[in-house]
């Protein structure tokens, strides 16, 4: 099913008004029974319309659908790019280029529990509590929407770290971001093991390759700060 | 407990049970306002000094401390308003008093626990023991899943006890047959905020609904129950006119705010439609809140502000106007999406959400325990008024602006800096925090929060004082 919002805004306030009007007929408009037909059938048609988009947006974003693709990708070189046709930046996962995460090449099952135990490991510091991710969270410290593209990472942390890779680095600084901090106010050691830093660094570079419609705008291209 | 009560309320002797619970609740209540406020100031001092409780307790636990403890809080004020209203509006003392007190007993013990644990385990592995008794990492929800099932057990018993003494009584208010939907509308969402998923777009989506459909729908239309009571009991309109309102608020909370969850379905991996459903009808949702206002201020000016309990009157100005400002004009400022876009997760949601939480819902709980305290300490009249209120509401309203206007003034700075010229990068973030204009309201806020906690401190000498030397409660002694 094709939604437009347009048919879906006027649907459901057109749908309001007419059953309103119908379950009302003939009742003074001072008269509390009015409103509160008027307050069932504005509650009931919103929801329905609600339950119905909801079904939809599921559908459209289990993993493994176009806007959150399959972990699988992890194996890839991804990126963020500008798509003109719709207006915005979206992610781009290069399925000729290989870019291994610690060298392995994760199956669909490995790669979903890898995932999976980020996700748990996300949970369990309540990294929300001082991040955003997808924009969601806490003022605190840097959104992790895109940190897996995060130019910082190679300019900085690798060199910082000695690591040979970007993964590796990223899993240094998650182990000990006391050790390597970059500015006063450090992210505290919040005592991951090596599994649990790389089951995150494989969910932050997951992460980066779902569709935001274009948040943040621009990532990357900073006319605020140069390397 | 009856002898606590009486020390900090007053004589209570005469009240029916479920006032008795009411009491209970909001003593609780005002006791975690204060440690929400505590604990907000740590994690301000930490954002200046972020060595403080650096290794001991950081930034994430005071947080997580300060807005649980704020919704908690809020809720057990919702309930003791529940429970205060319930007699009056039935004509009958609560149904299960005893269960009620022990769902009281159960809900405070589950809170002291996962306040405990979050202070002294913290967090554990990434495992779903993690999730089942510390911390679930889910703002807002992060108490552990068997708090969840508590908390769900301890509404039902309250949704019993409403129920079943409206059964008994065999009358349903306008007032009550709205709130009985309403709650259950309001446990049901929080039903939907309790699994797991590593599909963060999915997990947001749900999340949403808990967080969004509580407090720009269920929990404002549960505040128009509270509030339209409220004016009955300050101002004296009649009935009638109290539902004719109510209703057309749901009308219009439900009717903008439950498509107007869109809002947030913007940029988390969720479909394009959103962007404009979500901004249209957001974008409606201050029209209840308009309402509301007109509502109040035609009532007051239609008993030309005459009334018998002064700071109830004014802590319901204070609502009304708070919540339009806080939910519908800060909310208002960053709801488009080409706004969003820029603003989204910055400090500009940091200054909406305080001035609205204030707004909307403090507000509304110290109005329904001033009606309290004028009940239970001078039912005679003349008046319910005093010095001490005036300097806690005067002083509460100054500081909370001040702190919503430093955020405010950081939240642009966030937006244009880091998410506009910048490219919303880890070094675009730290640069930007070390922006004056961001830097500078940070010590703003801790300043304006400590004025506010000193103001706590006379709010709650002014609720444990209030009403005491009136004579003719002392003199006289009536039976109920
Ligand atoms: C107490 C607050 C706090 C908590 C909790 C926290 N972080 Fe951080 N994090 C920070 C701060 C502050 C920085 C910036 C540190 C620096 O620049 O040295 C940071 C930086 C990062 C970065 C690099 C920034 C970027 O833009 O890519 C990543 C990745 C990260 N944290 C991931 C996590 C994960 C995953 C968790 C949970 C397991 C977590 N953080 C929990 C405060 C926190
Ligand atoms: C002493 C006064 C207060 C101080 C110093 C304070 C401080 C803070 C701080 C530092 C944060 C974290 C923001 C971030 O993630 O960067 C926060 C969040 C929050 N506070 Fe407060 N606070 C105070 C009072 C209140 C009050 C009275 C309320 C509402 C009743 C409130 C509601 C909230 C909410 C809802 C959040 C989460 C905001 C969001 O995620 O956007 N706070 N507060
Ligand atoms: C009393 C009612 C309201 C309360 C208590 C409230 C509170 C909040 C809080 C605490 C947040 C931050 C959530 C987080 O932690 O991520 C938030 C976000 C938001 N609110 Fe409200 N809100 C209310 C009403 C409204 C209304 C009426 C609007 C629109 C007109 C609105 C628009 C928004 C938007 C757009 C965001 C997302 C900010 C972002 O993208 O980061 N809110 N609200
Ligand atoms: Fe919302």
């Amino acid at each position: 099913m094709e939604f437009g919002w347009l048919e879906v805004t006027v649907a459901s306030i057109v749908l309001t008004l007419v059953l309103g009007s119908i379950l009302t007929r003939g009742r003074d408009w001072l008269d509390p029974e009015f409103w509160k037909r008027y307050a069932i059938v504005g509650s009931v048609v919103m929801f329905i319309f609600l339950w119905i988009l909801t079904f939809d947006t599921l559908s459209k974003t289990k993993i493994g659908s176009e806007r959150v693709p399959s972990p699988t990708v992890i194996n890839y070189k991804i990126g963020y790019e500008y798509n003109p046709e719709k207006g915005y930046y979206m992610p781009v996962v290069y399925k000729d280029q290989k870019e291994l995460l610690f060298g392995k090449e994760y199956t669909e099952e490995e790669a979903m529990e890898l995932i999976t135990k980020g996700k748990l490991v996300i949970q369990s510091r309540a990294c929300m509590d001082c991040h955003t991710l997808l924009g969601n969270g806490a003022y605190y410290a840097p959104d992790l929407t895109k940190s897996w593209l995060d130019p910082k990472w190679e300019k900085i942390v690798v060199p910082m770290t000695q690591a040979k890779d970007k993964a590796e680095a990223m899993v240094k600084f998650l182990m000990e971001p006391d050790k390597y901090a970059t500015w006063m106010r450090r992210m505290p050691n919040l005592g991951l093991d090596e599994e649990e830093a790389k089951a995150v660094v494989a969910y932050l570079k997951w992460m980066a390759t779902i569709n935001t419609n274009g948040f943040p705008d621009h990532f990357g291209e900073s006319k605020l700060v140069k390397f | 407990m009856e002898r606590i009560l009486t020390k900090l309320w007053g004589d209570i002797s005469n009240l029916p049970e479920s006032r008795k619970i009411a009491l209970m609740y909001w003593t609780v209540a005002i006791v975690l306002f204060g440690a929400q406020l505590l604990f907000g100031l740590l994690a301000a001092y930490q954002y200046i000094n972020p060595d403080f409780l650096y290794s001991v307790m950081p930034f994430n636990v005071t947080r997580m401390l300060h807005i649980n403890a704020m919704v908690v809080w809020l809720l057990m004020g919702f309930i003791g308003g529940i429970y205060w209203m319930l007699p009056e509006e039935t004509g009958i003392d609560v149904v299960g008093a005893k269960l009620g007190k022990i769902a009281f007993y159960v809900l405070t013990g589950a809170v002291a626990i996962v306040v405990l644990v979050y202070l002294f385990i913290q967090w554990g592995k990434g495992n779903f023991f993690t999730m089942w008794f510390i911390n679930e990492g889910r703002e807002y929800l992060e108490a552990p899943r068997w708090a969840d099932w508590g908390i769900v057990a301890v509404m039902a018993i309250i949704y019993y006890n409403v129920l079943a003494t409206v059964l008994k009584s065999g009358r349903i208010t306008g007032l009550m047959g709205v709130l009985l939907v309403d709650m259950v509308a309001l446990a049901g969402l929080y039903l939907t905020g309790m699994f797991f998923t590593p599909n963060i777009t999915i997990d947001q989506f749900w999340w949403w609904w808990v967080v969004h459909l509580w407090v720009e729908a269920t929990w404002e239309v549960l505040v128009g129950v509270l509030m339209g009571w409220a004016l009955m009991h300050v101002l004296g309109t009649p009935r009638r006119i109290i539902e004719g309102w109510l209703y057309l608020e749901v009308l219009l909370v439900f009717g903008t705010g439950i498509l107007g969850l869109g809002h947030h379905y913007y940029w988390i991996g969720t479909p394009e439609y959103w962007l404009g459903i979500g901004g249209f009808f957001s974008s409606l949702e201050p029209l209840p809140l308009v309402a509301m206002i007109v509502h109040a201020v035609y009532d007051a000016g239609v008993h030309k502000l005459k009334t018998v309990n002064r700071p109830a009157l004014f802590f319901i100005f204070l609502q009304a106007f708070g919540n339009f400002f806080g939910a519908g004009v800060w909310g208002f400022m960053h709801t488009l999406p080409q706004i969003n876009l820029y603003s989204h997760g910055t400090q500009m949601a940091a200054s909406h959400g305080h001035l609205a939480f204030f707004g909307a819902y403090v507000a509304t709980n110290l109005v329904l325990m001033y009606i309290a305290l004028q009940y239970i300490r001078a039912p005679e009249g003349p008046i319910l008024d005093s010095k001490t209120w005036r300097i806690a509401y005067v002083g509460m309203i100054i500081s909370m602006v001040g702190m919503v206007g430093a955020l405010l003034v950081a939240g642009f700075a966030q937006t244009f800096f880091e998410r506009a010229v910048g490219g919303a990068t880890w070094q675009d973030y730290i640069v930007t925090q070390m922006h004056p204009w961001v830097k500078v309201p940070m010590y703003w806020r801790l300043g304006f929060g400590i004025l506010f906690f000193l103001f706590y401190f006379v709010l709650v000498y002014d609720m444990l004082t209030i009403g005491r030397k009136a004579p003719t409660t002392e003199t006289e002694v009536k039976p109920a």
